[in-house]
């Protein structure tokens, strides 16, 4: 990266924090995100052109304001908002623009946050959200990652902002006996942000690699914004792991290589690094959570690193804890796959064994899972059924090409 | 704002309403109700007759089709209607989460339109 682009990137940053900030002032205003992203648009637009040239401002949202205010004032005269949504937008962005100028800017994309992953919004929407409101990614971008075309995801967009908006959904943080729960909905959220580039084992598609540093950003805002919150901390701990290796997940020649392969030394350091700062900090709270088991199990995985070999056991027993928070189908897999690992084949498929049927049927790594283990038995009859059904669910070129490998070395 | 709370009961519901269990069924509601107006949040409402005795009337080609019983044939039918005054829909959903249709049917919450 030269030092250009080195100055284009601080500048994306601040633009990113400005508009998230600014959104969420006069979202939680006027409860209108529509018309708060519309005036703002063409300001961060225009920061992108002006900032390069003559540097970053000293208050960048009281400059983006300034952009703003006509487009806002726009809005207002040509009655494109409601009578009363007109009058609460004006005012805020006269009280935005008073703020601005001061140095203690209120951020308020927490409540815009909670009001994203509100359980009145239709959950599909949550993410999309989120990344809209709060990054400003627009809707192409945003749709591609989840695999719909772009007039469904704008229309999606459009229904969840209208439903704020009529709908009267508050712009707070929950309580404290609500604020468990409502969490757990932001930081799904988030993770499902990073889950739509993980997915995508290759990495070859750079705009759904686009997405990690998204989710990365989103995780990073949250702790900043939760210190005390421990599974805040949590899921940004579990996606460093992951994005940690990431240049680790294809050999030279491209080929997916699975994690137990992987070549230690392409990991990131100072990601895991940064992960295993998370995850202490988390554990200080004494309040584990699912995100920061699933983080843990990624730092057992990390410390292959170091010792060159991996704690099975230690694994298997935080899946063993997953599972009793949570037993979703992939921490089922997950601990038959450890418990195989740790304790032997038999075991592993005597877990699998234990899982509902129904959905396994289309779940792709409870039959990659069943094939090595059958393999590992030496039932090759069985493994290469399973290896069938894996490459047949297997969405991912070269994840398939690696079953297939896998299939006939067996 | 003002919201609708559009409470939905099960037919269990309906009958405790006369049997014997029609002490316990009626004093959920009348402390629910002056919760209510000690919180000053109610702006109106009421209480509507089991749906056998609802009547529904569609126009069809200029003739007027009326029909015993009510709207839709589901679990859970319309058993009243509550207006709120509340300052947004979380505040309006505490109500509805203290409802108590709420254990045994489903409040749904519907902000007013105003004109």
């Amino acid at each position: 990266m030269g030092p250009e682009e080195h100055a284009q990137r601080a500048i994306e940053a601040v633009v990113r924090d400005s508009y998230g900030r600014l959104v969420s002032f006069l979202a939680a205003r006027s409860r209108d995100v529509a018309s708060a992203e519309d005036a703002l648009g063409e300001a961060f637009v225009a920061a992108l052109r002006a900032w390069p040239r003559d540097g970053v401002p000293d208050r960048p949202e009281a400059w983006l304001l300034k952009a703003a205010r006509h487009r806002l004032i726009d809005h207002v005269r040509h009655d494109r908002v409601r009578a009363d949504g007109a009058v609460t937008l004006r005012l805020a962005a006269e009280r935005a623009e008073e703020a601005a100028m001061r140095t203690d800017f209120p951020d308020d994309r927490l409540k815009l946050l909670f009001v994203c992953a509100h359980p009145a919004i239709d959950p599909d929407a949550h993410t999309p959200l989120m990344l809209q409101t709060v990054l400003g990614l627009d809707a192409a971008r945003i749709a591609r990652a989840f695999l719909v075309t772009p007039a469904t995801m704008s229309q999606r967009l459009v229904r969840a902002k209208v439903k704020i908006r009529d709908a009267g959904i508050d712009f707070a943080v929950p309580g404290p006996g609500e604020l468990a729960p409502r969490l757990e909905a932001v930081l799904e959220a988030v993770y499902a942000a990073y889950g739509t580039s993980w997915d995508d084992v290759a990495g070859a598609d750079a705009k759904l690699r686009g997405l990690a540093d998204e989710a990365l950003w989103l995780a990073r805002v949250l702790v900043r914004l939760l210190p005390e919150e421990p599974e805040a901390r949590g899921l940004l701990a579990l996606m460093l792991h992951c994005e940690s290796r990431r240049p680790a997940r294809r050999a030279p020649d491209g080929a997916y290589v699975p994690l137990s392969e992987q070549d230690v030394t392409r990991w990131s350091r100072p990601l895991i690094q940064e992960a295993e700062q998370e995850l202490t900090a988390a554990a200080a709270h004494g309040a584990m959570g699912r995100f920061q088991l699933e983080a843990a199990i990624q730092s057992v995985h990390a410390q292959r690193a170091v010792t060159g070999r991996t704690e099975w056991e230690a694994i298997a027993l935080f899946y063993e804890a997953l599972v009793r928070r949570a037993p979703t189908l992939g921490a089922l897999v997950g601990r038959a796959a450890a418990l195989g690992h740790a304790r032997g084949a038999a075991a592993g498929l005597a877990a699998l064994e234990q899982i509902a049927p129904g959905p396994v049927a289309s779940y792709q790594p409870y039959w990659a899972v069943r094939a090595h283990l059958f393999h590992e038995l030496g039932n090759d009859g069985a493994a290469d059924e399973a290896y069938a059904r894996a490459i047949g669910l297997s969405d991912d070129p070269d994840v398939r090409a690696f079953l297939l490998r896998r299939r006939t070395a067996g | 704002m003002q919201y609708t709370m559009l409470i939905y009961e099960t037919e269990a519901d309906f009958n405790a309403r006369t049997s014997e269990e029609q002490a316990k069924y009626w004093g959920a509601w009348k402390t629910y109700h002056q919760a209510l107006v000690q919180a000053g949040v109610i702006a109106g409402g009421n209480a509507l007759q089991p749906p056998a005795t609802g009547t529904t009337v569609r126009m069809g080609g200029g003739k007027r089709h009326v029909q015993d019983g009510p709207y839709a044939d589901t679990k859970e039918q319309l058993g009243g209607f509550i207006l709120l005054d509340v300052p947004s829909l979380d505040a309006a959903l505490d109500w509805a989460a203290r409802c108590p249709a709420a254990v045994t049917g489903a409040v749904e919450v519907r902000p007013i339109r105003t004109m």
